[in-house]
């Protein structure tokens, strides 16, 4: 299964605002709650996402416990030349993801 | 609230003082308390005839818009064809001939809290010692786009029996071999947890005996769901690769749907089914969310043990419409509370202590005709709020044979005459 779900529109117009859309699968464990055998389970969050459009950063979050789990974010920006759009993200594990999609820009 | 004070010791206070009477404390012993129920589903109809039980001298009235009454439970069971809708339709008959209930055919449109009168669609006013409402739960048309009453005639809800099961059998029915059923089930709350997916399986089941080369999705706003192990553990086995369930996760959370190119959307993908089941989000019925009775949540907030709202006096609301966490909204919750709520009326009316109650609930659910799977709890209420009693909860068993599975769809079938003889019997 996938790790996450990136979604933008099949073609925009170059200049146009465009929505996109990101879904990450992550337990967004607090470390508040305790397993089935009374053991704290350790806080384990998404703590910081970013969005890189052709090497531009456009989009930057940090996330906290009270986010829930399989955080999802929408946000928008400009089209300016087809590329690639990468979703980078942390947790408190230090496991670095990526998730990366094409965009294709037209005139 | 205040802290300090609960609204019943608030009560027992104020009764203690010398010039101090309980309003509900009728003097006119001679006046027969008027108590008016509205709604005529398993909560309401239950209630009616409980009070009658507890106090035939209440003058009980029974407000509900429908001669005759179709159950939520099994209907989807009718949808797929396994037994008709007029199984699983009751009227009002026992209830005003064996328990001296006026029944009233009418919707009710208006409230005043202040001066206690309920005013009918038909123009009628009814005046009240004690209401109780279990006008149960309409469908949400701000919540997915595009979703309205109109498009409901096209993507069925099929989640208020009757009309809107028959359009969605019908739509099975005339699907050919092949095709791709969508279910969209909704965040929670909403009415009957396991229905959407005791609806996608039962669906499933008719698919793999009519239509083997079709497919059911089921497109969910939610990543868990009651007795989810077991419903995934009995697809596997049943419907391998002719039932997919989508979580919230992976996204399929509905968002919009159009009925004239018949798409069905969601954040990250479109859907072209040949038939969809939009099981929309819900919310109390207006009545019950009249004079901010539901405090702006769309679902009302009521204390524990009489089932009073916290927003008005003398005013009740049990069934869906209330909230009554952690119980579920089921037909058999309905019934519990609307006992409960009984019995807490009759003791108010005679300035009686309210006994502590003890609620129960069992969601049955068919995976097939012959597997049926359960999950039940009871409960109490401790300072207004209600509670699972330690322990008392429970499911079927993960591993349990299919000698199992097939008593507890027989037990299902028992359930539902039992509970339907209670309720309209």
């Amino acid at each position: 299964m996938a790790k996450a779900r990136i979604k933008v529109p099949g073609v925009v117009k170059r200049g146009a605002v465009f929505e996109v859309r990101l879904l990450i699968r992550h337990p967004m464990e607090t470390g508040f709650r305790y397993n089935n055998v009374g053991q704290k389970i350790p806080k384990n969050i998404v703590h910081t996402v970013r969005c890189v459009y052709n090497g531009a950063e456009v989009f930057h979050a940090e996330l906290f416990p009270g986010i829930a789990a399989n955080p999802y974010f929408s946000f928008f920006t400009t089209a300016e030349a087809s590329g690639e759009l990468v979703c980078v993200w942390t947790d408190d594990t230090g496991v670095t993801t990526s998730e990366r999609v094409a965009l294709t820009v037209s005139e | 609230m205040p802290p300090y004070l609960t609204r019943r010791q608030f009560f027992s206070l104020a009764a203690s003082l010398p010039f101090a009477r309980p309003l509900t404390g009728r003097a006119r012993a001679n006046t027969p308390a008027r108590v008016v129920v509205v709604g005529g589903g398993f909560g309401g109809a239950t209630c009616a005839k409980y009070l009658r039980l507890a106090d035939p001298s209440l003058k009980v009235t029974l407000v509900t818009p429908q001669p005759q009454f179709i159950t939520c439970p099994f209907s989807n069971a009718a949808l797929v064809g396994l037994r008709p809708l007029t199984s699983l339709t009751y009227t009002y008959q026992r209830l005003r001939e064996g328990y001296g209930i006026q029944i009233v055919q009418a919707q009710a449109d208006r409230l005043d809290p202040t001066a206690q009168r309920l005013t009918l669609s038909d123009g009628h006013t009814l005046a009240y010692d004690k209401l109780v409402l279990s006008p149960g739960v309409e469908l949400r048309w701000d919540a997915i786009a595009g979703y309205d009453a109109e498009a409901s005639a096209v993507f069925p809800h099929a989640w208020q029996a009757g009309t809107q099961t028959r359009r969605l059998r019908r739509q099975l029915d005339a699907m050919q071999d092949g095709g791709l059923v969508v279910i969209s089930a909704p965040e929670t709350p909403y009415r009957c947890p396991p229905g959407p997916y005791e609806r996608a399986s039962l669906i499933a089941h008719y698919l793999k005996t009519h239509k083997p080369k079709s497919k059911v999705l089921l497109l969910d706003a939610k990543d868990s769901f009651t007795k989810d192990k077991l419903f995934l553990a009995a697809w596997e086995r049943r419907y391998p690769g002719l039932l997919e369930w989508v979580s919230g996760a992976q996204g399929g959370r509905v968002t919009q749907v159009d009925t004239r190119t018949g798409l069905v959307r969601t954040e990250f993908d479109e859907y072209k089914p040949t038939v969809a089941n939009i099981i929309a989000p819900q919310r109390a019925a207006a009545i019950a969310r009249a004079d901010g009775l539901d405090a702006g949540t769309g679902w009302c907030p009521v204390y524990g043990g009489t089932f009073e709202s916290r927003v008005h006096p003398n005013i009740h609301i049990i069934g869906d419409a209330a909230i009554a966490s952690p119980m579920p909204k089921s037909a058999f919750s309905a019934n519990t509370q609307a006992k409960v709520c009984a019995a807490a009326i009759v003791a108010l009316l005679r300035g009686e202590p309210v006994a502590r109650p003890a609620l129960m609930n069992t969601c049955y659910s068919l995976v097939a005709p012959d597997y049926g799977i359960s999950v039940s709890a009871v409960y109490t209420v401790e300072n207004d709020t209600i509670q699972v009693v330690p322990g008392s909860s429970g499911t079927s068993p993960l591993d349990a044979p299919e000698t199992t599975r097939s008593l507890e769809a027989s037990y299902a079938r028992s359930w539902y005459d039992n509970i339907t003889a209670d309720t309209f019997g």
